[in-house]
């Protein structure tokens, strides 16, 4: 209990660093997320081809190649970016990746007819859009994108290869220089734990949303 | 009055309405019949601005105007859809207030209150705080008839309105479109059931399979 006590504070500390990629990557990620899935099905296809090929990347290669390339790779074309900014532009374009895909999974999972039915009543598109669309979407997409919001909890442990302190880190550092297996352990429940507040949350706002069918 | 003159449309180089003429006088019901694929529901897509029209022209109380482009709110042409398309996550009052409050700039006390009104009319009092899925397929027709109404149409089109419906709740969409035009509302309906096109209809027209 004293060992607990003693490793807890820097633990602490690394989880201050994986809840803060995670909270900003999820709240930029999800609205470009919205926007890149809408811009998948527009009929300008230009647009839609240069989206596939950006999706077509992000969810081609491991993120963790990614973060090497954004922090080891941009700076020689003269994009330098620090280490926490280098995590989160990293995070932010894959989710938004996935996040995209998730929406145009949505977005097409609405009946022409709705639209139809928007636009005999005048509707413009975006009074449809913001009225009839996105609530119908958001209900189908919910389920989806708990799934990707419980990986990233887990994926923020990447950012140790650019040097960033996170929770994992700091168990490791703690694993390395004690030569035990318990600061691992706290890790595994600390995760435990962040995902359990997630699953809530998340069953929370599907619960709201159950209101109609 | 709706008048169509040579109303032709296409699609992928086949001629699906072949120069189509008609007349529809104010307060009667118009039944457009027809084997399935004759373009009867095109036609009625046409009418209601859904497709454009590949040719020929249409005229709303004398003045031409074109369904697909027509952003006049006093010239609106309701729909009722075969699967009705009611909103699914909005309530039967809040599908039917809006657009007369997004569209119309209505005041939500106003666009309630005639909304309420309609919703008696129709039989639906009491229904207003239920989401479309707790409803029957009749009472789903009579809410997007209703929602059709609060925007004031010049035309209400019927799109099959029996097809999704129980063989007994036919007259009661019978009694309801007659019951509007006796109230004066001009009305479009598109069918393959004769008995019933042939008990509502002032004018009947029949649409022949292209070659």
């Amino acid at each position: 209990m004293h060992y607990v006590s003693q490793i807890l504070p820097s633990l602490i500390s690394g989880t201050g660093m994986t809840l803060s990629i995670f909270f900003w990557t999820l709240i930029v990620s999800v609205p470009l997320g919205i926007l890149v899935g809408l811009g998948m099905i527009t009929r300008f296809k230009p647009l839609t081809w240069l989206i596939n090929i950006y999706v077509w990347l992000m969810r081609g290669t491991p993120l963790l190649l990614q973060l090497i390339f954004v922090f080891y790779g941009l700076p020689i074309i003269g994009i330098v970016f620090n280490r926490y900014d280098a995590a989160l532009f990293a995070f932010i374009l894959n989710y938004t990746a996935y996040f995209a895909e998730i929406f145009r999974g949505g977005l097409q999972a609405i009946p022409v007819g709705q639209y139809e039915s928007a636009r005999v009543l005048r509707l413009t598109k975006w009074q449809t859009l913001r009225k009839i669309v996105i609530p119908q979407v958001v209900k189908i997409v919910l389920p989806s994108i708990g799934n990707e919001v419980i990986n990233l909890v887990k994926d923020s442990s990447l950012v140790y290869v650019i040097g960033l302190g996170d929770l994992l880190r700091a168990g490791n550092v703690a694993m390395a220089r004690d030569v035990t297996l318990v600061p691992m352990l706290l890790v595994g429940v600390i995760y435990l734990l962040l995902t359990a507040v997630c699953t809530l949350v998340l069953k929370r706002l599907e619960k709201h949303y159950s209101y109609w069918r | 009055m709706l008048e169509l003159k040579g109303i032709t449309k296409k699609f992928d180089g086949k001629t699906i309405l072949d120069k189509v003429n008609l007349t529809v006088n104010d307060g009667q019901i118009l039944t457009i019949v027809g084997p399935s694929g004759a373009g009867k529901t095109t036609l009625l897509r046409c009418i209601s601005g859904l497709e454009m029209v590949d040719g020929g022209q249409f005229l709303l109380d004398g003045q031409a105007f074109d369904p697909a482009t027509n952003r006049d709110n006093d010239a609106v042409i309701g729909v009722v859809f075969q699967d009705f398309q009611l909103f699914p996550n909005l309530t039967v009052l809040q599908n039917v207030v809006l657009a007369p409050i997004m569209v119309l700039k209505k005041s939500t006390a106003d666009a309630e209150q005639e909304a309420r009104t309609l919703l008696d009319r129709l039989n639906l009092g009491g229904k207003a705080d239920l989401f479309p899925y707790e409803l029957s397929g009749g009472q789903k027709q009579r809410v997007a008839i209703v929602r059709a109404l609060a925007m004031h149409p010049k035309l209400l089109c019927y799109d099959e309105p029996t097809s999704a419906l129980d063989p007994d709740l036919r007259r009661e969409v019978e009694e309801i479109i007659l019951k509007l035009k006796r109230e004066g509302m001009t009305q479009i309906v598109v069918t393959h059931d004769m008995p019933f096109a042939e008990s509502i209809a002032d004018q009947m027209l029949r649409v022949e399979p292209k070659e």
